[in-house]
């Protein structure tokens, strides 16, 4: 966070101060214009200079050059992580646009491919629970294992251990001798995993050739999760099933998606328009507790704002204190079209790194096949 | 893909199962190409898994080239994004590594 922070300031300093002596030959964009390109303002009622889908002819009649350039952009993209906790994660972009920014996010949701239970064969479910929200309720449980070890598998073809990843469930709830009931609850521990394959292999169409720990090593598929509730029994009922997992993706059903979330929100700045004195600066500082101090004493004495990213819970309220009347070309909030904060939280398949660094991959993947056509 | 009309300064390209994800990324790189006069997508349907890529040059180069042109920028793109944010990455896990005790770890 402290690099973003310094970052954004030698570049308000630049706008500020005009041109600096090396780089007198390079025309630089006015500050107002600077200003839209580079935030969106958040009034009251709506947001300004949204827009980032622009030429790359916008400003030639001032000579600035608004053409995308993989020098450009090298000099200026970073990422800061700021923090991993589990399979969650919050991340930095910065010097980067919207387009790539959403189609990461996009990629992240729908396209990265897991595994996840695809078919359920039901040999006896004598509980409550019906068959068909059983299986769904199935297909939703995360499933761990690299799917980039395992094959899609197409339409009606044979499931084999490339492809298929197979679980079992046997359970029965009886009566204990002391009167309580075992196996009343069914935990996702009960699935248990078969590295020989399917146990009917008739019905179920798959034929293993090998041990499944051959395709995917020594600590073979397991799940992320051994404590979700998946069904709740009487004494006598039982559930004997076998459940198949297949590669896929989130466009094609959520339970594939390997994130719970993904998204990204820009980065936040209050800014003061002008000086606000005085008992205005004591009215003001009252207002937003700890974003706007005071500085100095007496009747000089002005209104400084802090770091917008220490008080995310008055940024709302600056928003709605910039429409009103008291306070109107004082104080605003804008946001950084270029700076993305990103939040992956994993479902716990893949880290959350791994999962970025797989979407890059994806959409380099996308580029590789238009390009083969061209 | 196929390109469906125009001469070679302008043509529209149907991209076969692509959505927003690439289309719009492709839309913003062919955009800052000062060499692109015009350039826009559409899916003509959302249960037809195709995007529309309209692209039109100055004449410089042909709309082909423009294409190829942002295909390689997003892929310049990525493989530095992807650089960059390993190298973010290893460098968090040893500064965590550094300042926290061995117990504290998970």
């Amino acid at each position: 966070m402290g690099e973003g922070k310094s970052g954004r300031a030698s570049k308000k300093q630049k706008a500020a101060s005009g041109p600096s002596p090396q780089y007198v030959e390079e025309p630089v964009l006015p500050e107002n214009l600077q200003q839209q390109q580079d935030y969106v303002t958040c009034g009251d009622a709506l947001n300004y200079n949204v827009s980032t889908a622009d030429s790359a002819q916008l400003f030639a009649a001032l000579g600035i050059d608004n053409s995308w350039s993989f020098k450009k952009f090298k000099k200026d993209f970073r990422v800061v992580i700021n923090w991993v906790k589990g399979m969650d994660m919050e991340f930095e972009l910065i010097g980067t646009s919207p387009a790539v920014a959403n189609a990461l996010r996009r990629i992240l949701i729908a396209e990265v491919p897991t595994m996840a239970i695809e078919h359920v064969f039901l040999v006896n479910n004598t509980s409550i629970i019906a068959d068909e929200v059983l299986s769904h309720r199935l297909g939703l449980v995360p499933i761990r294992a690299d799917p980039d070890l395992f094959e899609s598998k197409a339409g009606s073809e044979r499931s084999t251990e490339k492809t298929t990843a197979i679980f079992k469930l046997d359970i029965r709830c009886t009566w204990r001798p002391d009167k309580t009931m075992a196996n009343e609850k069914v935990m996702s521990a009960e699935l248990k995993w078969l590295p020989g394959g399917s146990q009917m292999p008739e019905e179920t169409n798959c034929q293993f050739e090998q041990d499944q720990r051959e395709v995917v090593g020594p600590e073979g598929v397991s799940l992320v999760h051994e404590d979700i509730l998946l069904a709740k029994m009487r004494p006598g009922q039982e559930i004997r099933l076998e459940a198949h997992c297949m590669k896929g993706t989130g466009a094609e059903h959520a339970k594939w998606s390997p994130v719970a979330t993904a998204w990204y929100r820009l980065q936040p700045e209050v800014m003061l328009l002008k000086e606000v004195e005085g008992a205005q600066a004591d009215e003001l500082a009252a207002e937003l507790p700890g974003l706007v101090t005071v500085q100095g004493s007496g009747a000089s004495r002005k209104a400084a704002v802090g770091d917008a990213r220490q008080h995310e819970k008055l940024l709302e309220k600056v928003r709605r204190l910039s429409g009103e009347e008291t306070w109107r070309g004082c104080i605003e909030l804008r946001k950084r079209k270029d700076h993305f904060i990103y939040t992956i939280e994993s479902t716990g398949v893949l880290r959350p790194e791994q999962l970025f660094t797989r979407a890059i991959d994806i959409l380099v993947a996308k580029c590789d096949k238009l390009l083969e056509h061209l | 893909m196929t390109v469906a009309t125009g001469a070679d300064t302008g043509a529209t390209f149907a991209l076969e199962d692509e959505d927003h994800t690439l289309a719009n990324a492709l839309r913003f790189l062919l955009n800052r190409n000062p060499n692109v006069s015009f350039v826009g997508y559409s899916i003509p349907h959302p249960s037809e898994k195709v995007v529309n890529l309209r692209i039109q040059t100055t004449g410089e180069i042909s709309a082909v080239e423009a294409l190829r042109q942002a295909c390689q920028s997003l892929k310049q793109l990525c493989g530095h994004m992807k650089a960059t944010f390993n190298e973010a990455y290893t460098q968090y896990e040893q500064r965590q590594e550094s300042s926290e005790q061995p117990m504290a770890q998970g």
